[in-house]
């Protein structure tokens, strides 16, 4: 297929809470998605950081942050903010770049260093912010919209606090085996039951932590990858970075309501929904083709909702799904063989950007002991506050 | 000493006193009649508005029913206001889905209403709150409460 790229390098810095700057954990991403592609920072033509947000401003951390920390040498640079799917718009653009012959070696690098607990807004009297406006009038944490989702599934689709917790299980599995995750502890349904209450019905075993962490890609063109002899890269065949439709009527952070849908009708499907489906028309291949998926579990009932979403089974069906062992390591289609977010934790610019790492390392065979046998194919899905899509569809 | 009563933002609801009447206040445009909550005073949002109406204000629904649920069961951050010296009171939050308007609205219930309390597809009202209180201020908001008291 002729919009292709190839995946030549890929690098992380593990997760954790590891109290250094967001800058040392892109910087040593970057380094080690170099080493991996075989190339020096001075072969990369251009550079695009995911940014995330310091002291309110989205954009101290950017392309030109991690390009002065390898060294200048001139690379074109990009600085791209989408909250988070900030690091698959990052990839967007290298993509873009890359195709369009602007450039042949692109470094995608995103990191960030997470505050303790609950995310929270800028400070300041800003009521023009919706982001400030949940907090200061709803106390409406992220968690909060995580309870009503969960809550929702249960009141439609008979789900269960232990299917909730079985995800949990699930991925905290897979995550054992994965030398980047933050938790690399196998948890029980029992510890999760047991975890406190955080938004009924989400126990803090439900809810993923906020975490420090780097994650970095090399891409080029298919010319510059046969030419470096690599004849068979994984190719990323899709980046989706859709917004949604109006009206939404599913109430997602950060809003206080729904767009009414008095003057037009609701397309059908949700807007996490478009995500993939964006996705899947621009590979040429639909969730039957997948050997594995990367979803953003920000909670464990919300990982449900995507299966669903990305079209692994029909609505309502993703507990059943779950409770077959469908998308558990050795079922039909596994999701978040990395450990997701659940052993991850989140790092807002960098994880859109693993979860593509975590493809690149199954689609050649190369992830260890979570090893999706013969993967061939793999989707992420993710989605950012104020309405960013960001689904990418990598192949071999 | 008489504490002056302020809504935690100006222009999302009527009278801030106790009582009958108490509705959120939302903006229609006259030119799709879509309708836009936290209202919408500059533009419509609508991509298939014909154009050219003008956006003006309308009392919601009083009633809806219940779309979910759920609780805060640790302190939020600022700029959510609450006594760091006293200990923290989970507090319910409601997502409604107003009929007429075809659209769901957040909000916290009143006080007393618990997650245990409510069900989705449970008729709910809003009336007038209180978002907190300081020296000489009360900052005021819409709570729902489930319809006949049942709880
Ligand atoms: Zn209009």
């Amino acid at each position: 297929m002729s919009g292709d790229v190839a995946v030549l390098g890929v690098g992380m810095h593990p997760w954790g809470k590891w109290g250094r700057s967001f800058v040392e954990y892109g910087r040593a991403a970057a380094r080690a998605a170099l080493a991996d592609a075989g190339l020096e920072w001075t072969d990369v033509q251009s550079v695009v950081g995911a940014d995330t947000v310091r002291g309110g401003y989205p954009g101290y951390v950017a392309g030109a942050t991690f390009a002065r920390a390898l060294g200048w040498q001139g690379a074109r640079v990009t600085s791209v903010y989408a909250a988070c799917a900030s690091g698959a718009q990052a990839i967007g653009a290298a993509r873009a770049q890359i195709l369009a012959g602007l450039a042949d070696v692109v470094l995608v690098v995103g990191a960030d260093a997470a505050p303790k607990g609950f995310f929270a807004p800028a400070g300041g009297e800003r009521p023009d912010d919706p982001d400030w406006l949940r907090f200061r009038i709803l106390g409406a944490t992220n968690p909060a919209y995580f309870g009503l989702y969960a809550r929702r599934r249960m009141a439609l689709h008979g789900d269960t606090a232990e299917d909730f917790a079985l995800v949990k299980v699930k991925n905290s599995a897979a995550g054992a085996h994965n030398p980047y995750a933050r938790y690399r502890k196998a948890v029980s349904a029992g510890e999760v039951a047991a975890s406190a209450v955080v938004a009924d019905p989400l126990r803090l075993l439900d809810i993923c932590a906020t975490s420090d962490g780097g994650a970095a890609l090399v891409l080029c063109g298919m010319d510059f990858a046969r030419a470096r002899g690599v004849a068979d890269p994984v190719r990323i065949r899709a980046v989706s970075t859709v917004t949604p439709t109006y009206p939404r009527t599913v109430l997602d952070l950060p809003d206080i309501a729904t767009d009414s849908a008095v003057a037009v009708e609701p397309a059908a499907g949700s807007f996490r929904a478009s995500i993939a489906r964006a996705a899947y028309e621009e590979a040429g291949l639909g969730p039957e083709d997948l050997s594995l998926a990367e979803v953003y579990d920000l909670s464990t009932a919300l990982e449900l909702e995507w299966y669903e979403d990305i079209g692994l089974c029909g609505e309502g069906e993703g507990a059943k799904l779950l409770r077959e062992g469908a998308t558990a390591l050795g079922g039909r289609v596994p999701v978040n063989a990395s450990g997701g977010l659940a052993s991850f934790g989140e790092a807002v610019p960098a994880q859109a950007i693993a979860q593509v790492c975590e493809l690149t390392w199954q689609l050649r065979g190369t992830a260890g002991a979570r090893q999706v046998p013969g993967a061939r194919a793999g989707i992420t899905a993710n989605q950012g506050l104020f309405g960013h899509g960001s689904a990418v569809v990598a192949v071999r | 000493m008489e504490r002056t009563r302020t809504p935690v933002v100006s222009g999302w609801f009527t009278g801030a006193e106790a009582g009958d009447g108490f509705r959120l206040l939302g903006t229609r445009c006259s030119a799709c009649a879509s309708v836009f909550f936290p209202r919408e005073d500059a533009y419509c949002r609508n991509p298939h508005c014909p154009g050219g109406g003008e956006l003006a204000e309308v009392p919601l629904s009083p009633r809806g029913r219940v779309w979910s649920y759920t609780d805060g069961r640790y302190r939020p951050p600022a700029p959510y206001v609450s006594d760091p010296d006293a200990p923290w009171e989970p507090y319910t939050l409601v997502a409604v889905e107003l009929e007429a308007e075809r659209m769901v609205v957040l909000g916290q219930a009143a006080p007393g209403v618990t997650p245990a309390g409510l069900a989705v597809g449970m008729e709910v009202e809003v009336v007038a709150g209180v978002l907190d209180e300081g020296a000489g201020t009360v900052t005021t908001t819409w709570w729902f409460r489930p319809v006949e008291g049942t709880r």
